[in-house]
């Protein structure tokens, strides 16, 4: 199976071209959010507020994580069902995002949206969390702590096994 | 009487916590080998591996087989010779939330669903189910529930004159219009009969059946069958990657219902199964 080794920051133009279903190693550095910190998120977009980091730098990683045990990195990662996020790809495409990391596809309407500003959409296996785990080089609590396993943690991965859902 | 102390049910929650954590439905190992044999798509086997690796891999690095540690889903069989010094859901969430701190799990479980859904910070409480038996034991069944699956599960309050077609294609087309949500490979808990309560209930105990197991009655094992079978035709497949193994598993269980009714209820569960029974030890009385 061909297997492209890929680097944030994506730039489409700098990138070897994909297509779905292609097996990519995603290595950088990435920002997990779901439910709850896409929700404050876009409270920040909407107050016209700065975000919290570069979103095209990155990837947004659709990730609760499980806490580490002492000695650990990290607990267990891995992909949270992406459709619950479809709603706001649209405000963080416009705040610059390229790369969304989670399980499952988008609907139709989010695909189009992802597919036109160029942006790459990339399905992780869920349900394999020591396996992913073990591509984690360094996790941190990034923002908002009192939100848990929702807070934003900033993951340093390296060769990440994902799938192109959508380019 | 028997005199059941919590520690004992402390102790058994615990290690069964401890257990499934790391280790699937040990029959998922043998049925996903199998599905690998029989798929021929390129993305889906890759996936099977990786899913086959990770059984293997969770146990040896002690990182749970899912970050999502879930929901703790106990039915309790309680002998009514039994005697109990606390209500039981009281000394099953307490071990939770022991094990949430010791392994440590995931926080997943919010105290107000609606509102400030608060995070409980140690995944308290735990779902009780209890059965009152006979005899003098403590049985435990449980389990740990994820919630992309839970979303995708579903009940229907159908005629009971429905054709047995139009009810295998109710389950098929909403189990495929899934899609890769749930986290297929998929187990199916189906309950049906009983009522707008008990349906759901027998799913979600159909989920702790042995895996792949065949339901006694023949009549039942061919509606399991053909509802893996029309499921596994539409090729949405593991993961959502398409290929023959959408559903590894049906388990139907049964219960006498009303003349009016025949409620279904399907509890979809992801390929992360985890589940054991354990009966409280005596050693600790």
């Amino acid at each position: 199976m061909k297997q492209i080794k890929l680097q944030l920051p994506y730039i489409a133009s700098a990138c070897p071209v994909l297509a779905a279903g292609d097996k990519v190693l995603l290595s950088g550095i990435i920002y997990t959010a779901r439910d709850q910190a896409h929700k404050r998120l876009l409270d920040l977009i909407r107050r016209g507020e700065p975000m919290p980091f570069d979103l095209s730098q990155t990837a947004l990683f659709y990730c609760g994580p499980s806490p580490a045990a002492p000695g650990q990195i990290c607990g267990a990662v891995g992909p949270t069902t992406s459709y619950r996020m479809d709603s706001y790809v649209s405000a963080m495409l416009e705040a610059g995002l390229r790369v969304m990391i989670g399980k499952g596809n988008r609907n139709p309407d989010t695909e189009a949206l992802i597919h036109q500003s160029g942006a790459l959409y990339l399905i992780a296996i869920g349900g394999v969390s020591a396996v992913l785990s073990q591509h984690i080089v360094s996790c941190e609590t990034f923002l908002w702590p009192e939100l848990g396993a929702e807070a934003v943690y900033r993951m340093y991965i390296e060769e990440l096994p994902c799938y192109v859902g959508v380019v | 009487m028997r005199l059941i102390n919590p520690d004992a049910i402390h102790q058994t929650v615990i290690s069964a916590i401890n257990y499934i954590t790391y280790h699937p439905d040990p029959e998922l190992t043998p049925i996903l080998e199998r599905a690998l044999q029989n798929e021929d798509q390129e993305i889906p086997r890759d996936v099977i591996r990786t899913i086959l690796d990770n059984h293997r891999l969770s146990p040896e690095i002690r990182i749970p087989l899912c970050q999502d540690t879930g929901t703790t889903v106990v039915f309790a069989e309680l002998g009514c010779a039994v005697q109990l010094e606390e209500p039981l859901e009281i000394s099953i969430s307490r071990a939770v939330a022991a094990a949430q701190r010791a392994l440590p799990l995931r926080a997943s479980m919010v105290s107000d669903p609606l509102f400030s859904r608060t995070n409980t910070l140690d995944n308290s409480p735990a779902i009780v189910h209890l059965k009152i038996v006979e005899g003098d034991r403590l049985k435990l069944i449980i389990g740990q529930k994820g919630g992309g699956a839970e979303n995708m599960s579903f009940l229907r309050m159908f005629n009971p004159t429905v054709g047995m077609d139009e009810l295998i294609d109710y389950i098929a087309q909403a189990v495929v219009a899934a899609g890769s949500r749930p986290c297929p490979p998929l187990i199916l808990g189906i309950g049906i009969g009983g009522n707008f309560e008990t349906a759901p209930l027998l799913a979600k105990r159909a989920l702790f059946e042995p895996l792949g197991r065949a339901h006694p009655n023949p009549k039942y094992q061919d509606v399991e069958r053909r509802i893996l079978e029309k499921v596994n035709a539409e090729g949405c497949g593991v993961q959502g990657f398409g290929g023959k193994n959408t559903v590894l598993a049906v388990h139907i269980l049964e219960a006498p219902c009303h003349i009016a009714s025949l409620p279904l209820a399907v509890n979809v569960e992801c390929h992360a199964h985890r589940h054991i029974e354990l009966e409280v030890s005596r050693e600790t009385d």
